[in-house]
């Protein structure tokens, strides 16, 4: 995202107001459908609405402002709401959206640079094999991942059950993967125990999440110039100081964006979370948006949720502008 | 280059950097590389396909239970799962064609319009430098910050209060714009909020983000000379938008349009919580439909069946454009 140099001097009169022209469409369906809603998620955020008041909805008579309440009772736990805790869950959340990041994006750079090995068999095979999980719907992969670690019928426990037989243990493994709550790795992540869920669902996410980074990758790949690695060689550099001397930097300006639009789409992915677990065992696995989504659906309170929509906007902002930054460094660091 | 490899040492550091330059040629590669990397591949291959043959077995099944037992390759080969799909979806009528219309109509109309609009903004971003660019930018991801999900309140709010009604002496009025004259509450007819045209608008805005920075990534790799050549001979930034830029732009317009049509094709929070009416459902809604609250009442083959019909036109699309999309997806980032 190379900040654009304007070359039309000679119609600079005019490219005051044509740039705001091109924007127009996209400002005026967004001013509608999210300024709009935003500055009403603001407003009712600091008014106890309930399911009563949709109808008329700012107009209702008996709508009451109650000021920073609903903030102050996301904050302090004060909700009536069973294992809440916003900290916590905002601290899961972050970990949540990084963990996969830093999973995702190695693994899709070494996959896409073993299926650029030149001379590989089947490798048009392998290509098209290897992007199906991000065709397949999130609300499928999620049932199907569920299914594999149910503690009776699925194949994770059926696969540890066969392994533990090879070496001399009969017993069947039955591990409770969605109602532990226990965490298996104590102190791991502290303020947030990190449950047996958490790990099911990363290895579902990774399953969905790599191919699109190899997908990126490979694409980085095939435009680095071959020139590069024969100047190298003939120089006497190793392979090994060709990918991380080369081909690692010349990734860098591809993979970093995809690195931040992943985190973001991890931060909020609320179909695959909310099929896998739901949050549960005890909200261990709850995101900020599907617990927001349980406020409106299973509590309709509607000023609690606003709230809690526009806290996560507030945190998602911080976090788009911190990449955001970490973005535009890097493409400084490439033109340097 | 087959020399450089021999000068590695450790086989460790030889296998993770084997040909990351893509310059052995086929007949160089040993064998026991070819067939260490096979192996590899393999494993990732069967990894990826594990649960998809999972969904495919279970679609060719004619039992409607839950597997118990983890099953890869198809025992029996029944379409009834299929037959039951295709003939009758849900329990409500609506049919498989309305279904699929419904989908496609929708799918392709908000990645439509959401490239319209995000070729202009794009074009904005990338050529021009005016006031306030960084912060309209900022705005434009507005979108991607904040899930559809936190917003279904007020979104749900204002598109409801756009409603066609017959009114008692026979004419129409169009709320919040004109109202019945006798003062009457008159017959519904329309409500934006429970159309495909409401849900429509409302997705719109979600696409944004991703097409215009999938957009302007690839308008900053065209070479500006074309434009001011353009300028030279007399046309205004329009005309060259339209004549210039917008035809070399179409590769990857249709990337674009293409990877977000997936995203709607896929949609079913915004049309679940919106449309009412079984008339205007789609196929990722009655596949959501199907999965209930208990594992145990989940009509599986059926399921599975349409899983299957809804991810393979996907799929089969991805992969025939596979290599548009993996040229498209990172040009702006790298060779910008």
């Amino acid at each position: 995202m190379a900040v654009a140099k304007s070359s039309f001097k000679k119609n600079k009169q005019k490219s005051v107001v044509l740039p705001y022209f091109y924007l127009l469409p996209a400002f005026l369906v967004m001013g509608v459908i999210t300024f709009y809603p935003l500055i009403y998620q603001v407003i009712i955020s600091f008014t106890n609405f309930e399911s009563k008041h949709l109808l008329l909805g700012l107009q209702s008579p008996e709508l009451e402002f109650i000021g920073l309440k609903n903030y102050l009772d996301i904050f302090t736990a004060a909700l009536p709401v069973e294992n809440f805790n916003f900290f916590r869950v905002l601290e899961f959340n972050f970990w949540w959206a990084l963990s996969n990041v830093i999973l995702h994006v190695p693994a899709g750079v070494l996959i896409a640079t073993l299926l650029n090995t030149e001379g590989l068999w089947f490798k048009k095979l392998y290509r098209a094999a290897y992007i199906l999980p991000v065709v397949v719907p999130p609300l499928v992969v999620a049932t199907v991942w569920t299914n594999i670690f149910d503690e009776r019928y699925g194949a994770m426990n059926q696969l540890l059950t066969s392994i533990g037989t090879y070496l001399g243990n009969t017993a069947p493994v039955y591990i409770r993967w969605f109602e532990d709550v226990k965490p298996p790795i104590p102190g791991f992540l502290p303020g947030a125990p990190l449950t047996l869920a958490y790990y099911a669902m990363m290895i579902a996410n990774f399953w969905l999440g790599w191919p699109f980074m190899s997908v990126v990758a490979t694409g980085a790949l095939q435009s680095i110039p071959k020139d590069l690695y024969e100047a190298a060689s003939i120089d006497g550099a190793t392979g090994a100081q060709q990918f991380w001397g080369i081909t690692v930097p010349l990734l860098r300006p591809a993979m970093i964006p995809a690195a931040v639009y992943g985190f973001t789409l991890s931060f909020n992915l609320f179909n695959f979370v909310f099929f896998m677990t739901g949050g549960g065992p005890a909200r261990s696995t709850e995101l900020l948006v599907t617990f927001a989504y349980n406020l409106v659906r299973n509590l309709r309170w509607y000023g609690v949720a606003a709230a809690f929509a526009v806290i996560i906007f507030g945190v998602a902002l911080v976090v788009f502008l911190i990449t955001n930054r970490i973005t535009r460094a890097t493409q400084n660091y490439q033109e340097a | 280059m087959a020399v450089q490899n021999q000068t590695q040492k450790n086989i460790f550091i030889r296998f993770l950097n084997i040909n990351t330059s893509g310059q052995t040629g086929g007949r160089n590669l040993p064998l026991w590389r070819q067939l260490l990397l096979q192996l590899l591949a393999i494993v990732i291959l069967v990894s990826v396909m594990f649960p998809i043959m999972y969904i495919v077995t279970l679609s060719f099944s004619s039992s409607e239970k839950r597997p118990s037992q983890l099953q890869l390759i198809p025992k029996e080969i029944s379409f009834i799962a299929y037959e039951r799909v295709l003939d009758k979806p849900t329990g409500n009528p609506v049919t498989f064609i309305e279904l699929l219309r419904n989908s496609f109509v929708l799918s392709m109309g908000v990645g439509v319009v959401a490239l319209g609009i995000a070729v202009t903004a794009a074009y904005a971003f990338s050529r021009f430098k005016f006031k306030m660019r960084e912060v309209m930018m900022i705005l434009v991801f507005i979108p991607l910050l904040m899930p559809a999900v936190g917003l279904s309140t007020p979104l749900y709010l204002l598109l409801n209060q756009v409603q066609v009604k017959q009114c008692k002496d026979k004419t129409t009025a169009i709320q919040p714009f004109t109202t019945c004259e006798d003062g009457s509450k008159g017959k519904l007819k329309f409500n934006l909020r429970d159309s495909l045209l409401g849900v429509g608008i409302a997705m719109t805005a979600s696409a944004l983000p991703f097409a215009v920075w999938n957009l302007k990534g690839y308008l900053d790799t065209i070479p500006r000379e074309l434009e001011e050549a353009a300028a030279i001979d007399g046309a205004d930034s329009n005309q060259t938008f339209w004549q210039i830029v917008i035809p070399l732009a179409i590769p990857q317009l249709a990337v674009t349009f293409f990877l977000g049509f997936i995203g709607h094709w896929q949609e079913f929070v915004l049309t679940w919580l919106f449309l009412s009416q079984p008339k205007d459902y789609t196929l990722a809604m009655t596949l959501y439909n199907m999965t209930g609250q208990y594992a145990n009442s989940v009509p599986w083959n059926r399921f599975a069946a349409m899983a299957v019909i809804v991810a393979l036109p996907v799929a089969i699309v991805y992969v025939a454009l596979q290599k548009n999309i993996v040229g498209g997806l990172t040009t702006g980032s790298v060779k910008g």
